[in-house]
């Protein structure tokens, strides 16, 4: 029975991460491929019973879930290349940084690819607003982690792959060449170092899933956008409410309402507004 | 011996100021804390956090931290005095960081929920769901407690500070909403847990009196009626 295995997906960034980071300490483990999208296994669910996602990293039996923490404890657990800096105060920032990279930067550059309309507009905003602070701390490295590959290089793997190849196929440019020439040379660095060469994503099978899925998305017509403000006892709601439709042969047809709501307090407003 | 220049910027009814100030209680490490008018935002902190722009931030010599649970972690990395934040044992330190990143992404907004539930259903609904995060981290104390008193074992530990710095916020939560979320029957652990955490040395200075923080929120909703 193999000692570690790790339950995950060929098409997650979040799986990759585990595989990329188990490699780099060489670590021998079996590879258990989930079908995300249709059906879980029963196993995964036992492991990870709280968010039944991939990865889950499982050790002499034991499950650890969460792709960021599952990185720190293969740093601590195998001898090897370092994931996290040695130093207390460089372990802060890389982890600031994965942080980062995991709360604003892949949902809004996850946007910018397949959300359309203003949404999509709005997406691609914020993306290039967070990948200008990403190319700043760029400044004399080769890599994130300095001259070898870290946390923070493994975390910002999905630029690499899921962000760039999608922004290729819906012709949208964010990450250019000309605006981010660091991020670009990092890019090329990463891909080219021999843990990420020797073991790339299937670069084939993702272009064949983001086409797909960007075609199912142009085929998608923002019908209607519509806000309205409510105000119940001190809470005030603010609704967005978008009609999507769907173009076919002859017309375009309603497909889907979407309700966008932001509630607060007048007093988390204010909280809000502070700090 | 680390150098003890430190700094806290932040402010007394926040949770998330609260930790670090716990861990560096644990650690007796003395640190000037410096608060933030509320409704401004100091030049101190823009600069200290540009990404964010929010409390807490820790300002260690001239190098500042950010995000409350990082600080947290790197305080229990500089400072050995006291005794060990999270504990020892790898798979352990993976167990508890996986609950404390349960906590702020899905167990907190949900708390928030409650006071943004519009109508008495919606309320009740997002109140079961927080009572069933309770549940889940019953659980998870009875593993990682092992029999004594905290999720760190005999001393508090990261995830008792992870999950404690909001007793007050629940507390309130439930006066406010007039709603039981913190049950002695369906979460017993943890409800003995609360009033040990509550009671600590490291964390009954700062953790805000329940009248106080009250105020504090009636006085925020009185301010936005009048304006």
């Amino acid at each position: 029975m193999a000692e570690v295995k790790l339950f995950g997906s060929w098409g997650s960034p979040f799986s990759r991460r585990i595989e990329v980071a188990l490699k780099l300490k060489g670590v021998e483990y079996e590879f258990i491929e989930e079908d995300i999208y249709n059906k879980k296994s029963p196993l995964l669910l036992k492991y990870n019973p709280v968010h039944k996602k991939v990865p889950v990293l499982l050790h002499n039996g034991k499950p650890i879930c969460e792709s960021l923490v599952i990185l720190e404890y293969i740093d601590e657990t195998w001898e090897g290349p370092s994931i996290l800096p040695k130093d207390p105060y460089e372990r802060a920032m890389a982890r600031f940084w994965v942080k980062f990279l995991d709360e604003k930067c892949f949902p809004a550059m996850w946007q910018a690819c397949w959300s359309i309309g203003e949404e999509q507009e709005k997406a691609k905003e914020e993306a290039t607003e967070f990948l200008k602070i990403l190319e700043g701390t760029l400044s004399g490295k080769k890599f994130f982690g300095g001259d070898s590959i870290g946390m923070v290089d493994i975390a910002a793997n999905f630029i690499a792959y899921w962000f760039m190849l999608p922004q290729e196929l819906v012709g949208f440019e964010v990450l250019t060449k000309e605006k981010f020439p660091k991020l670009n040379e990092w890019m090329n660095e990463y891909l080219n170092c021999s843990i990420i060469k020797e073991n790339p994503p299937l670069k084939d099978k993702l272009t064949a899933v983001f086409r797909a899925r960007f075609q199912a998305v142009s085929a998608r017509v923002l019908l209607k956008r519509d806000r309205r403000v409510r105000v119940f006892d001190d809470v005030v709601h603010v609704e967005d409410v978008v009609e999507v439709g769907e173009k076919t042969k002859n017309d375009t047809v309603l497909t889907g309402v979407e309700v966008d709501r932001e509630s607060e307090t007048n007093s988390n407003a204010i909280q809000r507004g502070g700090a | 011996m680390a150098s003890e220049d430190v700094k806290i910027l932040g402010g007394w009814p926040s949770p998330y100021v609260m930790r670090p100030r716990i861990a560096l209680n644990i650690k007796s490490v003395n640190y000037e804390f410096l608060q933030e008018q509320f409704g401004s935002k100091s030049d101190l902190l823009l600069k200290s956090n540009p990404v964010y722009k929010k409390i807490p931030v820790m300002i260690h010599g001239e190098k500042p931290i950010c995000e409350s649970l990082i600080i947290v972690q790197y305080i229990d990395e500089v400072w050995d005095s006291g005794h060990s934040i999270l504990p020892s044992d790898p798979y352990d330190r993976a167990v508890a960081k996986f609950w404390a990143t349960y906590i702020d992404d899905k167990w907190f907004p949900g708390l928030r929920a409650i006071s943004r539930a519009e109508g008495e259903d919606a309320k009740k609904e997002a109140a079961e769901e927080v009572i069933a995060g309770l549940v889940l981290l019953e659980d998870a104390f009875i593993k990682c407690s092992k029999g004594k008193s905290f999720f760190g074992g005999e001393k508090i530990g990261y995830l008792d500070i992870a999950l404690g710095c909001f007793l007050a916020s629940l507390t309130v939560t439930e006066k406010m909403g007039n709603i039981k979320l913190l049950d002695e029957n369906k979460t017993p652990n943890l409800f003995k847990w609360a009033e040990k955490f509550s009671s600590d040395a490291a964390v009954k200075d700062v953790m805000p009196e329940t009248g106080k923080l009250m105020d504090f929120a009636k006085v925020l909703i009185a301010k936005s009626k009048a304006s």
